[in-house]
């Protein structure tokens, strides 16, 4: 049966065609993935369903009645459900209150809490999604926030349930939990639609794939019948293949941690950390959100000096601990958050270039900004890496996430850096971004500089690394070489049991 | 209706949006001048005429801007940074009071004048500086809120001036009314026309509006204290030291309030009372937003508040229409001004 119809859909930012003609179903029970890269139109499309804009031309059907256009009210009225990528809950609030809210009339003395808490219970326990009514959201993982917006559609009764990126902000482990509930939800005739780029969710999810690309539907496949090959070249629209890492030849160490400990600060604490970085190889730092990862790049980055042990660049200790002579000692950092950390939305492209650098004789003398030096680096940045849509005086809000990482990328590696740590490179870029990105790292490997790549990606930390470490609950395991690594032994180091890397790593050093 | 995002909004739509604001405020104080019972048109013609309108009136608005133009840079450079000095009011009566207490060191007296002048700004800059370095430490240690500190500090400020006045400063030669012993003769601005009491300080003002413009568009401090302002996490990230850059921006900001008190001694009165500022410090909050805190923008927004405020005195005399009416249209055109600056930001659809 259909559940949803969409219509030749057609909607125009001023001269930019965010749709064009697109028309898919939805059939009861179902689930289907909205595949596309960055700015394909698929958030569109699910806005203009939800009525958070008004198409241009074209017609939503829920259950054969047509929805009247830009009211939100009346596609949660016919059952439709949305899971924003970015929550929209108070995290003032507790969970019960944030999914009560907007269901009561205003005009009702009493909220009935104890009918609310019922339902919510009953929900809960039928779909399996664990949550505490009486917590606070701000005390939630990312992880438990999804759930309570997913609860929230369904308290509204939601029959279609329409998830934005669901899995941006999750792990690998709760994304998984994820699409299992998703599953459940469908066999209890729920019908889904969620919006990913990334293949192997949509392979491993989806009874049906809908390819968007520039605002069109380009292709429709059922999911057993596909391939992550055919959809990747769907969704470019050629054949894309991410580099191959070829074996190289480490030289000296560049840098050393030695029982590196720093408590708490933006987010997990290290506990007696140690590895080696060397010239000319890749060292990736896999592991689960959460144990570490983000106090270790910004240790390394500068940003805090350590409480014990010592960071040792190229067997010295650094007289100071602090981003400019970071910078000065040849570490280039691309951040893990790139619009929070790596750049400033509201500053043009070039300040945005420069900043970093600022103190450097290129870019500014006594005190004055050399902005003739800064916009010609810029203007070069743009160019060699194929930075679309930045011009060198405009602000860099408006850059996608791709483009951003190639600028962030190309104001790195102008300098030449021969250390650079990669916090999360590819974090939700596309798969022609993450290529790009992919090359660019392997190209400084090649070029002799060594590479601290952390990052919750399996694949990537396969593909890139020369040898791996887990990082787990503020510790590093022992480094095995990448030949010895497979998803299995990987899984076993970021669970905590490094027995199996130990007699690896014994081995290889003898 | 709704309100969509520009993403470049242009240039000729930055600029337009104070004039639009003032505009609008001036349409709607017409309204309340209009039901007052007089014509809005002629009591904006008298404004103009007792503003600019003779040789006193002219030079009366110029010495009213003086103020205005440096505790509007005080908050542009601090709002800049996005730190909330809210103090400019308390940080103008503390410049003045040093002034006035540098000038009873006997010394001050024998040294030639420009040296004099020098030193007495410099001790109501430093005096500003020192207010509004507490509130920021405060901020900064414990992560206290600077608006309300600077704010309340203000009441601080002009209790304490009133204290020092009726007491270790008082003027004993002021028939018992409570005033500073005056500056020195050597130490008080030189008039820019004779018989008015337009002073040299307005050139200091224009200067440090420049001066402010060039370090913000130009220098590393400049761009520093913007990223700070704009996002700290990144800031940091790019090696922006926040608490020197903020020590720094707060430095500069009550430096201006304090000079702007310094100079109104100086320049006009000569000594200090408790009615020496009719709320400058506040003025330049919604000077600086009114010219989007642009240093330059700064200049033409003092010189609209001081115009409402000198014409509406000989309109007032007039018209006899209460010349409260000055403050309303001030106070409107920072509403319209905010509105004004979320229309360049977002378009309304439908």
């Amino acid at each position: 049966m259909r559940v949803l119809e969409l219509q030749s859909i057609t909607k125009r930012f001023g001269a930019v065609t965010a749709n064009e003609d697109v028309s898919l179903h939805l059939d009861k029970g179902e689930i289907i993935a909205l595949l596309g890269e960055n700015g394909a139109g698929k958030t569109t499309l699910m806005s203009i369903l939800f009525g958070h804009y008004t198409a241009d031309a074209g017609t939503v059907r829920v259950e054969g009645a047509e929805l009247p256009p830009g009211k939100p009210r009346a596609a949660i009225r016919a059952g439709v459900g949305m899971v924003h990528q970015h929550f929209a809950l108070a995290p003032n609030l507790t969970v019960l209150e944030n999914v009560m809210t907007g269901t009561e009339s205003l005009w009702k003395l009493r909220s009935d809490r104890a009918g609310a808490r019922r339902k919510l219970a009953d929900l809960s326990a039928k779909f399996g999604l664990k949550v505490d009514p009486d917590a606070r959201v701000s005390e939630l993982s990312v992880g438990e926030c999804q759930r309570v917006e997913i609860l929230k559609a369904l308290y509204n009764d939601a029959r279609i349930l329409i998830l934005d990126e669901p899995t941006a902000v999750l792990t690998a482990q709760e994304a998984e939990g994820l699409f299992a509930t998703l599953r459940e939800m469908a066999a209890k005739g729920l019908s889904l639609i969620f919006i990913s780029h990334k293949l192997h969710e949509v392979m491993s999810a989806s009874d049906r794939v809908v390819v968007l690309r520039g605002g069109r539907v380009v292709a429709e496949r059922r999911t057993p019948e596909t391939s992550k090959e055919e959809l990747a070249e769907l969704m470019v629209g050629r054949a894309v293949q991410r580099p191959e890492r070829v074996p190289g030849r480490p030289g000296a160490v560049l840098l050393e941690g030695v029982d590196l400990t720093l408590g708490g600060k933006g987010g997990a604490s290290l506990k007696g950390v140690n590895f080696r970085l060397h010239a000319g190889e890749t060292l990736g730092i896999i592991g689960v959100s959460g144990n570490g990862q983000t106090t270790l790049a910004g240790l390394v980055s500068g940003l805090y000096p350590p409480d014990g042990g010592a960071l040792l660049l190229r067997g010295h200790r650094p007289a100071r601990h602090d981003v400019p002579h970071a910078i000065a000692a040849g570490i280039g950092r691309i951040p893990e958050d790139r619009n929070a950390e790596g750049a400033i939305g509201d500053m043009a492209t070039w300040e945005n270039v420069v900043l970093e650098r600022i103190w450097d004789p290129e870019f500014s003398s006594r005190g004055i900004v050399r902005r003739g030096a800064a916009k010609q680096a810029t203007q070069e940045i743009i160019r060699d890496h194929d930075v679309r849509g930045a011009s060198v005086d405009g602000r860099i809000r408006l850059l996608s996430g791709g483009n951003m990482q190639k600028l962030i990328l190309g104001r790195v590696l102008r300098a030449g850096p021969e250390i650079l740590v990669a916090a999360q490179p590819s974090r939700g870029l596309d798969e022609g971004a993450i290529a790009g990105v992919h090359e660019r790292l392997l190209e400084a490997r090649g070029k002799g500089a060594g590479v601290l790549l952390i990052s919750e990606d399996l694949d990537e930390v396969m593909a890139l690394s020369d040898r791996v470490q887990a990082i787990v609950g503020g510790k590093l395991s022992p480094a095995i070489p990448v030949e010895a690594a497979d998803a299995r032994l990987l899984g076993l180091m970021m669970a905590g049991d490094w027995s199996v890397a130990k007699e690896i790593e014994g081995a290889d050093a003898v | 209706m709704r309100f969509e995002r520009r993403d470049h909004p242009s240039t000729g739509l930055v600029l337009l949006a104070p004039v639009g604001a003032v505009l609008a405020a001036l349409v709607v104080a017409g309204l309340l001048i209009a039901i007052a019972g007089a014509n809005a048109f002629e009591a904006y013609g008298l404004i103009l005429k007792g503003a600019f309108g003779s040789r006193l009136g002219f030079s009366e608005t110029l010495t009213r801007a003086t103020p205005l133009i440096l505790t509007g840079l005080a908050a542009a450079v601090a709002f800049r940074a996005k730190l909330w000095n809210i103090g400019g009011e308390g940080q103008f009566y503390i410049g003045a009071l040093a002034v006035a207490a540098f000038g009873m060191i006997p010394a001050v007296a024998g040294l030639p004048p420009v040296l004099a002048v020098a030193l007495c700004l410099l001790a109501g800059a430093v005096a500003g500086m020192l207010m509004l370095l507490g509130p920021l430490a405060l901020r900064l240690k414990f992560g206290v809120d600077e608006v309300v500190t600077s704010l309340l500090l203000n009441f601080v400020a002009v209790l304490f001036v009133s204290m020092m006045i009726e007491g270790a400063m008082k003027d004993p030669l002021a028939f018992g009314w409570p005033s500073s012993v005056p500056v020195p003769g050597n130490a008080e601005l030189p008039k820019l026309m004779e018989r008015t009491r337009l002073h040299a300080g307005l050139l200091i003002a224009v200067g440090a509006a420049v001066a402010v413009w060039l370090v913000q568009a130009r220098t590393v401090f400049g761009m520093r204290s913007r990223a700070a302002g704009l996002n700290p996490r990144a800031a940091s990230f790019a090696g922006v030291p926040l608490g020197r850059t903020l020590v720094s921006v707060a430095c500069l900001s009550g430096g201006l309030a304090g000079l702007a008190g310094a100079i109104e001694v100086l320049g006009v009165k000569g000594y200090v009372t408790t009615d020496l500022s009719p709320g400058y410090g506040y003025s330049g909050i919604i000077i600086a937003m009114l010219a989007n805190l642009n240093p330059l923008g700064v200049i033409a927004a003092a010189l609209f508040s001081a115009v409402m405020f000198v014409g509406a005195d000989s309109m007032s005399r007039a018209l006899s229409i209460p010349s409260y009416i000055a403050d309303v249209t001030v106070a409107l055109s920072l509403l319209t001004m905010l509105v004004a600056l979320f229309l360049t930001q977002y378009r309304i659809r439908r």
